[in-house]
């Protein structure tokens, strides 16, 4: 665990010196004036965008291998974002040594290639890699973006993340979300006695890492703003409460240790407060929240019923919960500090889990109708509901940090002996599009999208 | 209650057997009461039921649990006279305290279900303590859709996952 902490930690600060900086270069004579080659991705089906991601040129033969790997993370990560179609590097005409000045476009336009990735990795003298890569426009033969990292090897998974994001947002407008992670619940065993662990990974399910291990029943992890902290549910000693990790020191501490059982957990935007469910004598669940730094506790509902999962709007202004006070469950919406509270939601069946959009015009929930489960938005007005996918049974969505994604868990129906169930991973698009299943070793659960990396972005 | 007609050594060889035989105590407990068993009698009979006031006792001879309906914590008649005999057998036994399991089938969301499984808990106790029994003997704790009893995605599983379980502490 310390060896962990500290390889994390070291990482860290390899991050924070990781430079980034714009290739500039002189712009070639286009051809024929065109518009400018984007994707709009607020429209649903879109025709994923033709591009070719060459290898990078590797002179040294000891890291040449970064060449056709950093390509293929970033080849892997746009395809998966269903906007781009990245083409079969075994049909390019043209080789990584030649393009070191400039690509011959029309060796690109005959594949049909929209747009080229062209890059070069040079080992520094302490070490280091240095990464260059341009992003070309291959029919008005121009450079459309291009950045160098410097970084230790080590980090070359990230390095491609950073270059599929600048990629992503240079196309699209949008900012990327492949430097991004995903905490979850990783579950084995019987149904009956499930183990479940937090676990870390990387957004495209590589660095796989186990947080807790399984002695405890852990749920619903949530990252902090500036992703070292995640707020979870365990049941540690038997008494479910709510409680911080940090990621890096592997520390621990209870947050809900109050009369009554603490769960639901999220982190308020500045970090500062966790906002959670507390179950009281009575029976009823009420929302809470704690300030992190005076450790001063404030009621936020007080109802004889339940009131649970709060989610804060992104401006820390407003908090979405769902409730039972009205007789089923549904969404609600109230000033963070308990005031007009109001229910949004008034479609057909339940409503749970609202999950504000990092933008703050949408609010992803779970529905329940008729023995269905679907994934759904709405504005935080209750108008414009929207379905993404339904299914037996599916829940938690969390949004990617650009708010064009979630991804949530489905649990898969099983037989009358319980066999064929199986929890796993899915996100969407928001246009309900593009439905991909993130693998993970084991089964997995409550999915949380970290934000982007405030060291680098 | 035919037990209480043997010696106190006895009951515990007994009590032993069975709990060793259904795996329901942790390791240290069953290894404690084994050896308690082993310095005791030779005496050879067979075991006639669960030692009074022990979680077994309730489970055969009170009943355990009590049953909901879909997100529902209301008390039916039968999971009232279940709860009034395991008042009645909670005051028989005053120094035995209990935790009363809130459950849930997997047809709602995690959270919410947390927060039903409370819901449910409660009910039961609430119900105990107003028959008498003290509220400080009776702990609640809340497992929501995370332990089920029954597994198969059908009403059948589903109606023995929405309980209130009440064991010893």
């Amino acid at each position: 665990m310390m060896t962990l902490a500290l390889t994390r930690t070291l990482t860290r600060l390899r991050y924070g010196v990781l430079l980034a900086l714009t290739l500039l270069i002189p712009t070639l004579s286009p051809g024929v004036a065109r518009a400018e080659l984007q994707i709009d991705i607020t429209q649903g089906n879109v025709n994923p965008l033709p591009i070719a991601i060459a290898n990078f040129y590797v002179p040294d033969a000891a890291t040449g291998h970064f060449g056709n790997d950093i390509p293929a993370v970033v080849r892997a990560d746009l395809e998966r974002s269903g906007l781009f179609k990245p083409l079969d590097p075994t049909s390019f005409i043209q080789a990584p040594a030649a393009m070191q000045v400039q690509p011959n476009f029309q060796d690109w336009r005959v594949i049909n290639a929209q747009a080229l990735v062209t890059g070069d990795i040079t080992a520094q003298p302490d070490g280091q890699l240095k990464v260059e890569f341009r992003l070309w426009d291959v029919y008005a033969q121009q450079q459309m973006t291009g950045l160098v990292y410097v970084t230790a090897p080590a980090n070359w998974r990230r390095v491609a993340h950073l270059i599929s994001d600048a990629i992503y947002k240079r196309i699209t407008g949008e900012d990327g979300y492949f430097d991004t992670r995903i905490v979850y619940v990783a579950e084995s065993g019987p149904l009956t006695h499930r183990v479940k662990r937090l676990a870390i990974m990387d957004q495209d399910g590589y660095n796989q890492r186990y947080l807790t291990n399984g002695a405890s029943l852990v749920l619903t992890p949530r990252f902090s703003p500036n992703q070292q902290e995640i707020t979870y549910l365990s049941y540690y000693g038997n008494r479910p409460r709510v409680y911080l990790l940090n990621i890096d020191t592997g520390q621990q501490e209870v947050v809900g240790d109050f009369s009554g059982m603490t769960f639901a957990p999220r982190f308020s935007p500045d970090g500062n407060t966790v906002v959670m469910s507390m179950a009281e004598p009575d029976g009823s669940s009420n929302i809470f929240t704690m300030d992190l730094r005076s450790r001063r506790v404030s009621r936020l509902t007080r109802e004889p019923s339940i009131n649970t999962s709060p989610c804060y709007s992104p401006d820390g202004k407003e908090i979405a919960f769902n409730s039972d006070r009205g007789g089923s469950q549904q969404l609600y919406v109230m000033n963070a500090d308990g005031s007009n509270q109001h229910r949004i939601s008034f479609g057909q069946g339940r409503y749970a889990t609202p999950v504000w959009s990092p933008r703050g015009d949408l609010v992803a929930f779970t529905k329940i109708l008729d023995g269905t489960f679907s994934i759904g938005v709405m504005h935080p007005d209750g108008s414009g509901e929207r379905l993404l996918d339904h299914s037996y049974l599916e829940e938690g969505p969390t949004w990617a940090p650009n708010g064009r994604v979630i991804m949530f868990y489905r649990e898969t129906q099983g037989d009358a002996h319980g066999r064929g169930v199986h929890d796993q991973l899915w996100s969407v698009d928001l246009t309900g599009y593009n439905l991909r299943e993130v693998i993970t070793p084991t089964d997995a659960s409550d999915p949380a999208w970290s934000p982007l990396s405030p060291l680098i972005h | 209650m035919r037990l209480n007609t043997f010696g106190t050594k006895f009951m515990v060889v007994c009590a032993a057997a069975l709990l060793l035989a259904a795996c329901e105590t942790t390791p240290e407990k069953a290894a404690m009461t084994s050896g308690q068993g082993a310095s005791s009698s030779t005496t050879m009979a067979e075991p006639a039921g669960p030692q009074p006031g022990t979680e077994a006792d309730l489970k055969l001879n009170v009943g355990d649990r009590v049953f909901f309906a879909f997100n529902k914590q209301d008390l039916s008649a039968t999971a009232r006279a279940t709860l009034e005999r395991q008042a009645a057998w909670l005051k028989k036994y005053p120094n035995v305290a209990v935790t009363v399991e809130g459950n849930c089938d997997d047809r709602g969301t995690r959270e919410y279900n947390l927060a039903l499984g409370s819901r449910r808990a409660n009910a039961a106790k609430n119900y105990l303590v107003s028959l008498g029994v003290q509220s400080t003997r009776i702990k609640t704790i809340s497992y929501g859709k995370e332990r089920p009893v029954a597994v198969g995605d059908n009403e059948a599983a589903w109606s023995q996952n929405r309980n209130a379980i009440t064991v010893v502490n």
